[in-house]
């Protein structure tokens, strides 16, 4: 089984976690464009690399922001998610 | 034994025809270049070659034709989808599928089995209904059946799938297929190949040059060529040539895996698909169970497959046939799947002129292979998409017009 060795919570089994999706900052729905909006929504940064993602720890109920590479599939960074953490890894 | 094979014993030259012609040289120049040599990128320069007289075409492919999604999928050809776009749209693929072994003059075996999508709750009925009744509409053979229906066309499956999800019925669809989907590719391809078109293996596009929004050529690991019209055919290479123009699309890559077992005498001549319990699964003509799950997961830019995902597949594929826990299972593989939100894929002309976009395939690209090669050269042809693909351009998104056919997806999800 392939652990996931977490600063937070030490190694755990992968499966313990749930893939959150990647970081996106959502722009202010009261004065973003349709097209903005549109964008926030559907697109996403599709070609490989080292994402941004949501983690979410289940027994713990913990969320966290992790750096993965997304061709090898290593975890380079998990942190807490903190309003701090959010504006730091989001693209937008 | 055939004289044929016989000639081949005794000669020392093998001159037995390859299904195309190796080229040396790039040219400097072609009416149109298709990145990806799968069966989607063969079949849109045979249909440009044979029905537009587009014959001046480089097929650039980096690895080796039909490598990609083509050898990867689990081979099943349907057309009863959800939304009427879908339905008419995958009910046209279905119909040049038929006549594809005649046409390509290669035998494909394509083999019609009768396709089987089981139901375990109400509300997977529910939406069968809903399938069933938009599919007949359109006029494709498409019902609701009972689980005797079930047990009659297939006595080896355990209606009570080990107590857990007894079966309460299936959506069944009669033209469900399946077909030898490398045969595919090298049919396309040496259709491709006999009217002009050119092959070129291991040759990786690098970048897209664009001018003033428009397409003016391609550089690639063997030099670049100047065209005005480039079409991505890449499948789970999608989002690397569209940053090349820097198009942002909704696609993310997840790995779909699939596995065979062992060769087996012939028990199972349906085609089996359980949404809730992840799992498809047909029997080939060498006798091994093709069989495919869910998703992984998380993105990932891979073809690697795991432990994690047999053992799954096993435990819920012995709810339906215990009788298989002695069966050994071969081989297993992934392949990179391009999702898009709504499960229909994305296709046709973009804001850069002379751009198209054949993306977004996902995990149900196989059975469109033939009709996206016929619409994809309509469209380039015309420069306007085909009125069969509008509905599925990318542009829908930013439009709030998706085409929702998540329901009709054999994956788990």
């Amino acid at each position: 089984m392939k652990l996931l060795n977490c600063p937070h919570l030490g190694a755990r089994p992968e499966n313990e976690f749930t893939y959150g999706g990647e970081v996106r900052v959502q722009p202010d729905p009261d004065t973003s464009s349709d097209a903005q909006w549109a964008d926030y929504v559907f697109n996403r940064q599709g070609r490989p690399g080292t994402h941004h993602e949501w983690w979410y720890h289940n027994p713990t109920g913990i969320w966290f922001i992790a750096e993965r590479d997304t061709i090898t599939d290593r975890f380079l960074r998990i942190e807490l998610a903190s309003p701090e953490r959010l504006k730091e890894a989001g693209h937008g | 034994m055939p004289l044929r094979l016989l000639r081949f014993a005794l000669s020392k030259e093998h001159k037995e025809p390859r299904f195309f012609r190796e080229r040396p040289e790039l040219k400097d120049k072609y009416d149109a270049v298709i990145i990806g040599g799968g069966g989607h990128g063969l079949a849109c320069a045979y249909y440009l070659a044979r029905d537009h007289g587009i014959t001046n075409v480089a097929v650039l492919e980096q690895g080796y034709i039909g490598g990609g999604n083509t050898g990867r999928n689990t081979t099943i050809v349907r057309s009863n989808y959800l939304t009427p776009e879908g339905v008419q749209f995958y009910d046209k693929s279905v119909k040049l599928f038929e006549e594809l072994s005649e046409d390509l003059d290669i035998n494909l075996f394509y083999s019609t089995r009768g396709h089987f999508t089981l139901a375990h709750n109400e509300s997977s009925l529910r939406t069968m209904r809903w399938r069933a009744e938009v599919n007949k509409h359109y006029g494709i053979d498409s019902e609701v059946v009972d689980r005797q229906a079930v047990h009659e066309a297939c006595p080896p499956l355990d209606l009570e799938c080990g107590g857990q999800n007894p079966v309460m019925g299936a959506l069944y669809h009669a033209p469900g297929s399946v077909v030898r989907h490398d045969a595919v590719a090298w049919g396309y391809g040496r259709g491709a190949d006999e009217r002009g078109v050119e092959i070129h293996q291991k040759t990786a596009v690098t970048d897209i040059k664009v001018e003033a929004g428009k397409v003016r050529g391609v550089q690639t690991n063997r030099g670049f060529i100047h065209t005005d019209t480039v079409i991505s055919m890449v499948a789970g290479f999608t989002p690397r040539i569209t940053s090349m123009v820097g198009i942002d699309t909704p696609i993310e890559i997840h790995p779909l895996q699939a596995c065979v077992t062992e060769p087996m005498k012939p028990w199972l001549d349906s085609i089996i698909v359980s949404g809730s319990l992840h799992v498809y699964v047909s029997q080939s003509s060498r006798g091994e169970l093709v069989m495919g799950a869910s998703l992984d997961p998380a993105t990932l830019h891979s073809t690697r497959s795991t432990l994690g995902f047999v053992e799954h597949l096993s435990d819920y594929m012995l709810d339906l046939f215990p009788f298989l826990s002695g069966i050994k299972v071969m081989r297993q593989w992934a392949g990179m799947a391009d999702m898009t939100p709504d499960f229909a894929p994305i296709m046709g002309t973009t804001d850069i002129e002379g751009f198209y976009l054949d993306a977004g395939w996902g995990t149900w690209g196989f059975k469109a292979t033939p009709v996206s090669g016929k619409t994809m050269a309509a469209s380039v042809a015309a420069g306007r998409n085909d009125p069969l693909i509008e509905p599925f351009r990318l542009s829908r998104f930013a439009d709030f017009q998706l085409v929702g056919e998540r329901g009709a997806a054999s994956i788990g999800h």
